[in-house]
């Protein structure tokens, strides 16, 4: 069962081939027996899963349609859920047990999906390779002394390793491409407002979506199809009429345009990613569509754009964790301001702590103009380079990372050469832009990604793009070496 | 970044730093900070800054009570509270 998608599944829980509490307490039973390898769950919700499944097969006994209705998954530990500790991968709150749930959760419940647990991700979602989890590194099913990327590693490796057939992620710069890239998996990160933020704890709001891993983009569409909505909880979610984008997916890729920007294969990345990064495109060629030499000239400075304006906003949305309201407090403060400081101190990493940091620096008096506000211009440059390429395109293609999966430890401690993995991602999260990101073949044994960023709200259109190429390859259905 | 730099900022954030790492925290903040500069490089002159990816607006909703009171439920995973009140240690001598 665990080597299906959730597509397939829901067909074989319409067949009666197995129900969903049996299909429930067989991924509960793999987490429990191999998930020691990857580290990646961090709670494990047997009860609540299977009462959910009972409640599912119920549904289904009905006639039920939802293709997720019954179906388990994992969600990313940053989403709250009602009852069940939230953590965010950090000790700050580790006796953090929230009492709603955020909406995507909500909604995915609302379709039927049964909750596995919760997986392991980088503290406060700050970091591209889990090492800053305050519950240990995730590891990557593909290679376990390597890292699975991050912040939402948990959720790859849950899904690379078989243990959920789909989890919950979400990308500020490239948490959920990044991943599904060293993983072998199907990510995208939605429209800046299409999936509510509520109930998501927030790290820089004005980049911050949520979005899925899964095995193809046929499960992903099923995904976000449940998870997307207007939510008046969230002031920053575009009131647009939801869409079903499994509708979309055989669309035909007769007279697509694709953009190939010349920055996007530039130095530092290894040629032979670039060759199967090619080797797609010159498929899409023979489906009939278009390729289009596209330049983005301010691509080199959405890395430093990002890394003023994510700790900006970071260190104004961490300052609510004060030891007053709920999260983890210093043991005898002598006063409120020691309260405050040895809390912060105790409670969050160093990765934390340095952006936290980094933003007050760039949000303080005499600095504010020079770097946030700069960065702020930057930002609109890096859209208007979007702006201007989707005036002739329909579509971005280009490589996820720049390598495959790096080991444990091998960018040592040094934060620069950890933030110039999302080179290729940043800037669709500055533009608010939708980016996908699929397999498209193995580099050092390793799988790595094409990545495709489509114009405001086009996820139906790049869940389309991405089903076709895996209808006519099998990329993405290679798992890691060693999982039966 | 210099010693007494990281420790201004350590106190604008509520962070305490001990002076065993502060030397580390100014040499890695300095590192970010190099990267960021290379931000000056861009002429930005006739550019307006942006908020919002989308450059949409606050939506606003009616001044009505939509919430209803789960003070207790809220207390409950609170580190200290007394009577409905979260306690922290005294202000005013």
């Amino acid at each position: 069962m665990h080597t299906k998608t959730i597509a397939e599944l829901a067909a074989g829980l319409r067949a009666k081939e197995y129900t969903s509490v049996e299909l429930t307490q067989h991924f509960l039973n793999r987490i429990k027996n191999l998930d020691s390898q990857y580290n990646s769950f961090v709670s494990i919700t047997e009860e609540i899963a299977l009462a959910q499944a009972k409640e599912a097969d119920e549904r289904l006994a009905k006639g039920d349609a939802n293709p997720l209705c019954g179906i388990p998954i994992a969600h990313k530990d940053i989403f709250c859920t009602n009852g069940v500790r939230t953590a965010c991968g950090s000790k700050m709150l580790d006796n953090f047990i929230p009492p709603y749930d955020a909406t995507v959760v909500e909604n995915l419940r609302a379709a039927g999906a049964v909750m596995l647990g919760k997986v392991n991700m980088d503290e406060f979602a700050m970091g591209s390779s889990n090492e800053t989890s305050f519950y240990g590194p995730v590891k990557n099913p593909w290679d376990t002394d390597c890292v699975p990327g991050g912040s939402s590693g948990g959720s790859a490796a849950a899904v690379a390793g078989l243990l959920a057939p789909g989890a919950t992620a979400t990308d500020t710069g490239g948490s959920i491409r990044q991943p599904a890239s060293h993983c072998g998996l199907t990510g995208i990160k939605p429209t800046y407002g299409r999936v509510s933020r509520w109930g998501m704890i927030a790290f820089a709001s004005s980049l911050d979506q949520a979005g899925v891993l899964t095995r193809s983009a046929e499960d992903a569409a099923i995904m976000l199809s449940a998870m997307a909505s207007y939510d008046d909880k969230d002031s920053t979610c575009i009131n647009q009429p939801t869409e079903d984008y499994t509708a979309t997916l055989g669309n035909s890729l007769d007279g697509l345009r694709i953009g190939v920007p010349k920055e996007y294969f530039g130095e530092g990345l290894r040629p032979e990613i670039a060759e199967h990064v090619r080797t797609a495109l010159k498929w899409y060629e023979g489906q009939g569509a278009t390729l289009v030499d596209i330049e983005l000239p301010h691509t080199h400075l959405s890395v430093p754009a990002y890394y003023v304006i994510a700790p900006a906003e970071c260190s104004a949305n961490l300052s609510r964790f004060d030891g007053v309201r709920y999260g983890h407090r210093c043991d005898d403060p002598k006063d409120l301001n020691d309260l405050y400081k040895r809390t912060r101190a105790e409670g969050f990493g160093d990765e934390v702590k340095r952006r936290i940091l980094v933003g007050t620096y760039a949000l303080s008096a005499g600095y504010y103009d020079a770097y946030y506000r700069k960065a702020m211009k930057v930002r609109r440059l890096i859209k208007q380079d979007f702006d201007q390429a989707f005036e002739k395109v329909d579509v971005i293609m280009g490589p996820t990372t720049t390598a495959p999966a790096f080991k444990f430890g091998a960018k040592g401690n040094d934060p620069v050469a950890m933030y110039l993995e999302d080179i290729y991602t940043i800037a669709t999260n500055l533009a608010g832009l939708p980016g996908l990101s699929i397999p498209c073949g193995l580099v050092d044994e390793k799988p790595v990604g094409l990545q495709v960023i489509g114009k405001a709200f086009d996820e139906g259109k790049l869940l389309n793009v991405a089903h076709q190429y895996q209808l006519a390859t099998d990329f993405h259905q290679l798992t890691a070496p060693g999982i039966k | 970044m210099e010693r007494s730099d990281i420790l201004k900022l350590a106190e604008l954030a509520r962070i305490e730093i001990t002076d065993a790492t502060v030397d580390e925290v100014a040499a890695r903040l300095t590192d970010v900070l190099a990267l960021v500069d290379q931000l000056q490089a861009a002429d930005t002159d006739s550019i307006r800054p942006m908020a919002h990816p989308l450059d949409a607006v606050q939506t606003l909703r009616a001044d009505t009570i939509t919430e209803s009171n789960q003070r207790e439920a809220f207390q409950e995973i609170a580190p200290a509270t007394e009577n409905g009140l979260y306690l922290v240690p005294k202000v005013i001598e």
